[in-house]
């Protein structure tokens, strides 16, 4: 997976975040991208080929571990980071929209500084303060939304030593053995208190964000009396 | 680099070679996770990204100090290309609040490697890897021989992994008594001079009177209701004692 065409997007929109969504990014990468890549997946790297099946029956092992494995976690977490990334775009787009809006009115005859123009730092306000908050919205259901699949999918966040089996063409109930198995339930449990860290600078975020507006309405309201 | 560059390496093959005198299946799988609840590669890939977390907090105090010396730089009229780079280049003076960040960003790097080592002890008493377990677990039929590959060549990293973690405890302690000594040894030498101050160009800028003064300068240019406020107030002029413009 290339992250590193990931890391040059969002790289762009670290500039015009808040002091919280550059410390969620932060976060992102270290925490949940690094790890996934050094550890996680060496860690589910031999998944399948040592799902061990008590049976010598051909199609039992490949049967049973799609049966327990819809999708591994490995693969969820990269979507799940995929969408938790992808809001921001939304932001990376308005700006762009709004620096081509500005060079327009440079070139139909406006005084504007082409170079100020594109190392200004853009204020959060206006329509823009309505896509930064829609983003940081959407990053929290992302979030929520995959945790949930995550549960509803694993039984819970444990990854069991044992499992038991009885799909086609299984003889009877077998027992199969998942590798590993301690070692990817301590990592499914960083990976979920990291989203848990997530989730909490958003609403941080998405909090911050509304009461500096609402303190610059009511800073306005006395100069118009 | 030696994590990466040999380590790897050595414990690549580790589950693959696991082998357990027995052939009922399963039985590899459940000894090689009793035995190995994480493997050593993991803990010293978590250990050293929770190590080098804490000096983001540092990098992340500077810029926003940074930041900070730019804004006043524009106001006080000297925003030009060459200042601004000069803020950039310029070495930041761990006094203050930095100072603060900064020890404790040594604290917690000190925390994790000392917990970590104890993880490391805890799950693997002694430091050291047999060549030989025993283990009964289900689905294995009874106590059944499980030999693990290299050990011996996973001991000699284990060890040097775990030595260079104390080389690091180390300098992280005395970076730590030298930080503590020079404040001191400064607030000292603070208390019986008080008017010598050495330090860079920005660092009097920065020291507070001078930047009180001139944020309280730039205030009362920007916005002269201020001058208003402090004229039908006198008892605020107690507080701008060292504003200039006022």
């Amino acid at each position: 997976m290339d992250w590193g065409s990931l890391q040059n997007v969002l790289g762009g929109v670290n500039k015009h975040s808040t002091s919280i969504g550059k410390i969620w990014l932060t976060v992102l990468f270290i925490f949940r991208i690094m790890i996934l890549v050094v550890a996680a997946e060496r860690v589910w790297g031999d998944e399948q080929q040592d799902f061990v099946c008590n049976t010598l029956q051909p199609g039992c092992r490949n049967v049973c571990y799609d049966h327990f494995f819809p999708i591994s976690h490995i693969r969820l977490w990269a979507l799940q980071l995929i969408f938790v990334s992808t809001p921001a775009l939304l932001v990376a787009m308005h700006v762009a929209y709004t620096r081509h809006e500005k060079k327009r009115r440079f070139r139909n005859g406006e005084k504007i500084d082409i170079e100020e123009l594109k190392n200004e730092k853009i204020h959060i306000r206006g329509a823009l303060w309505w896509t930064y908050t829609s983003s940081i919205f959407f990053r929290v259901v992302f979030e929520a939304v995959f945790m949930y699949v995550f549960y509803y999918m694993y039984d819970g966040y444990q990854m069991p030593r044992l499992v038991k089996c009885d799909a086609w063409p299984c003889p009877n109930t077998v027992d199969c053995f998942v590798s590993r198995p301690t070692e990817k339930t301590t990592f499914t449990i960083f990976m979920l208190a990291v989203s848990g860290i997530c989730i909490t600078l958003n609403l941080a975020e998405l909090c911050y964000l509304v009461m500096k507006i609402c303190m610059k309405e009511s800073k306005k309201t006395p100069v118009l009396k | 680099m030696v994590l990466v560059v040999a380590a790897e390496s050595v414990w690549g093959d580790e589950k693959s070679a696991f082998t357990c005198n027995t052939q009922q299946p399963g039985c590899n799988s459940v000894c090689y996770d009793h035995f190995f609840p994480i493997s050593h590669i993991r803990l010293w890939a978590l250990q050293l990204i929770l190590v080098t977390t804490p000096a983001l907090l540092v990098a992340m105090h500077v810029a926003y100090q940074q930041h900070q010396e730019k804004k006043l730089l524009v106001l006080t009229g000297h925003g030009d290309p060459k200042h601004m780079e000069e803020v950039k280049k310029h070495k930041m003076r761990i006094s203050g609040s930095l100072w603060w960040t900064y020890v404790f960003s040594v604290v917690f790097r000190l925390l994790f490697e000392a917990v970590f080592m104890y993880i490391f002890y805890m799950l693997y008493p002694g430091y050291q890897m047999v060549r030989l377990v025993k283990c009964e677990a289900y689905p294995c039929p009874n106590i059944v021989d499980c030999f693990i590959s290299r050990p011996t060549e996973k001991t000699i990293f284990t060890v040097f992994m775990l030595v260079t973690s104390s080389i690091c405890i180390v300098l992280n302690m005395a970076e730590l008594v030298y930080l503590v000594v020079r404040a001191c040894a400064r607030r000292g030498q603070h208390n019986s001079n008080p008017s010598s101050g050495k330090g860079s160009f920005y660092g009097h800028k920065l020291s507070s009177e001078y930047k009180q003064n001139e944020i309280n300068q730039l205030l009362t240019e920007q916005d002269g209701s201020l001058k208003d406020m402090l004229r039908r107030n006198p008892s605020l002029q107690e507080k701008g004692d060292r504003c200039s413009a006022c």
